[in-house]
């Protein structure tokens, strides 16, 4: 059985989260993702979850690390200025490998910038805000149903990878209220299980791996005795920092994820088999595309939409197809240009690609796009 | 238990020789906490050391219970996750005068406030060891570091007093020539319930007590000797003498405040409707 309700995304991401198992949340409030935490304080203790509101961002992000040792499927959720406090402990938890979910509602920035306006402008944070060479996934809804699928999907690549996942919402979405149906219980949906040793307690090595790449993590209190460090450290999780254990510690990190993004990257394509012409654009950028698609086809310009809704890892071998198939590349997105220049990279020139960034604090509409797909795919 | 049978039982095979320079005061107060593990009679699997970043917190990795060396500050936010979501896992904190004073402040506070049980050994030697000497803000006033040439100006935290008025329900202060004491103190800091403070003066010859031609290691132990007086016999000494020397001994205890995870429990049952 399920209900019919009219939800929040970032209400959806919390119906998400509790479905996918989630039991623990840190957080702190901001402007435009604090509905995530609201709703997690009310819902997580009924669920046998805990909620705690910490003393500041770089905290909430600090005790989902310690929640997660202990076995906890967890998440934190902020906006760009506080998405910016939490780097540090992020390349932390990449470096550890350690699971957990953070939800971006990105806002213009940078800085305070405009809380309540709608941006995609963490792009980049979202993939290089921590220092050093570090590999993670950023996943994008574009609707409220999706808030509540991508939120589940966060977790079982969280777990399957030992990965922190970043929901990289905007406001549109984030504040945005749609239909959604969601199952009356939530039993029925998969949980991930994160990968448990099956060695002795003596024997174990805390980052030994098999051909996943992927190291088995026993919870903190199981018998399993383990160190964790954002130290470069070797299998037995102990700091090491000889030549070789960095590089063998790197390429695993990268190798992990990038020999799996079959698994990991998810694009949808939109009036695409026969299209001349592709707009890509994600999230709340995305969805005045799919009238503007109809409106031009409507004229005769075979115009189709390309939506990442991986990310990061960056869907390579998906853009050089495109680049293969149409003539003209145009890149949608709320913020001066950021992942068009991924694209660019990419495409290398083979077709023009062009930028078409908003960062008026409005999205576009659909009128404005078919505007813009006139005066570009001429 | 001899200390060798302690390193035997409770460090783990092959981490050891330690980081730590020679005279470093650390290995004495690691060596105090495993004692106060022992003699609580506690397993390895349920105690977490959590530590954040400095020379204090490179104990963590030589220890053989749940162990994380997490980032620089941040080791109570961790342990307040690990806690609050295991908590029937004994939490100790590692850390130091930069970690938890400086970076970490905000986070001490808070944990002390929430009284969540966590036992925070803070080894204080008044300085940043690992980067080689700079002033932190439990360097005394005017004691000299690499950034503070000519003597540090700003006042130095007296960091028992700070978390007793954020609401820390057990607040301790020992050295490491103390070492009884200060096992005595992280074993009763550990079994209060709530959130404890055990401050451990410790000498760094290295980066500190060169700066501040204080002698070698042996000269730096019979200075905590001198400076240490027990709280009652502190309350008593002349304003002056005060101002030089400081309290040890257990400064501060609440005993039955609510603890923050048994509140949290409290809370589960009241959000399913249990009362």
């Amino acid at each position: 059985m399920s209900r019919i309700l009219l939800l929040q995304g970032n209400q959806a991401v919390v119906e998400g989260a509790i479905a996918a198992g989630c039991k623990f949340f840190g957080g702190y409030p901001i402007t435009p993702s604090t509905e995530i935490a609201e709703d997690l304080a009310k819902k997580l203790p009924k669920v046998g979850g805990k909620f705690i509101q910490m003393e500041d961002e770089i905290a909430s992000i600090g005790a989902v690390i310690g929640a997660s040792l202990a076995g906890k499927k967890v998440m934190t959720a902020t906006s760009g200025p506080g998405f910016s406090l939490k780097q540090e402990l992020l390349g932390y938890a990449c470096m550890a490998e350690i699971p957990i979910v953070i939800a971006n509602v990105q806002r213009v920035g940078p800085s305070t910038g405009q809380p309540t306006s709608p941006s995609q402008g963490d792009i980049m944070q979202a993939r290089w805000g921590t220092h050093g060479d570090h590999w993670l996934i950023a996943l994008t809804p574009g609707s409220v149903p999706e808030c509540f699928d991508l939120t589940i999907r966060a977790y079982a690549l969280s777990e399957k990878y030992r990965v922190p996942v970043i929901l990289l919402l905007d406001e549109v979405i984030g504040h945005m209220r749609e239909k959604i149906e969601l199952p009356d219980n939530y039993d029925e949906i998969p949980q991930p299980e994160r990968k448990q040793p099956t060695c002795k307690p003596e024997d174990f090595k805390a980052y030994a791996t098999d051909d996943s790449l992927v190291p088995a993590m026993p919870p903190f209190g199981s018998g399993y005795r383990w160190h964790v460090t954002g130290l470069v450290h070797d299998e037995t999780g102990f700091p090491k920092g000889t030549p070789e254990a960095t590089v063998e510690s790197t390429n695993r990190l990268h190798d992990k994820l990038y020999n799996n993004l079959d698994d990991i990257v998810e694009v949808e394509n939109f009036q695409m088999d026969d299209a001349e012409y592709a707009i890509v654009a994600f999230g709340g950028a995305a969805r005045a595309v799919y009238e503007a698609v109809n409106m031009a086809r409507a004229e005769g310009i075979k115009v189709g939409l390309v939506r990442p809704i991986t990310i990061w890892p960056f869907a390579e071998k998906q853009m050089k197809a495109l680049a293969a198939k149409v003539k003209h590349i145009m890149v949608h997105e709320l913020n001066y240009g950021q992942y068009v220049e991924e694209v660019q990279r990419v495409v290398a020139g083979k077709v023009p690609v062009t930028s078409y960034g908003v960062y008026n604090n409005e999205p576009a509409t659909p009128d404005e796009l078919l505007a813009k797909i006139k005066e570009t795919f001429k | 238990m001899s200390m060798e049978k302690l390193i035997d039982t409770y460090f783990r095979p092959g981490r050891l020789p330690h980081i730590w320079c020679p005279g470093c005061g650390h290995g004495v107060v690691t060596g105090c906490m495993v004692k106060a593990i022992d003699k609580l009679g506690l397993t390895k699997d349920e105690v977490a050391v959590v530590s954040g970043i400095g020379c204090s917190s490179r104990a963590s990795g030589y220890l053989d219970f749940n162990t994380v060396h997490s980032a620089h500050g941040r080791a109570i936010p961790v342990a307040t996750g690990l806690k609050l979501a295991a908590p029937k896992l004994t939490v100790l904190v590692v850390t130091g005068d930069g970690d938890a004073a400086a970076i970490g402040g905000n986070h001490l506070i808070h944990a002390a406030r929430r009284n969540i049980d966590l036992t925070v050994v803070l080894y204080n030697n008044s300085i940043y060891g690992m980067t080689g000497g700079q002033y932190s803000p439990m360097t005394p006033l005017h004691a000299k570091a690499t950034t503070a040439p000519y003597g540090t100006i700003e006042r130095d935290f007296n960091i028992a007093e700070l978390v007793k008025a954020a609401g820390a329900t057990f607040v301790a202060r020992s050295t490491t020539f103390h070492a009884q004491m200060t096992t005595d103190l992280i074993a009763k800091g550990i079994a209060h319930k709530g959130f404890s403070l055990i401050e451990v003066v410790s000498a760094c010859p290295t980066s500190y007590g060169r700066q501040n031609k204080m002698g070698g290691p042996a000269d730096m132990m019979k200075w905590q000797r001198d400076h240490g007086v027990p709280m009652v016999a502190y309350d008593k000494l002349s304003d002056e003498d005060k101002l030089v020397k400081f309290p040890i001994g257990l400064l501060y205890e609440v005993v039955g405040a609510q603890e923050y995870t048994d509140a949290y429990e409290e809370l589960i049952i009241a959000a399913k409707g249990g009362k």
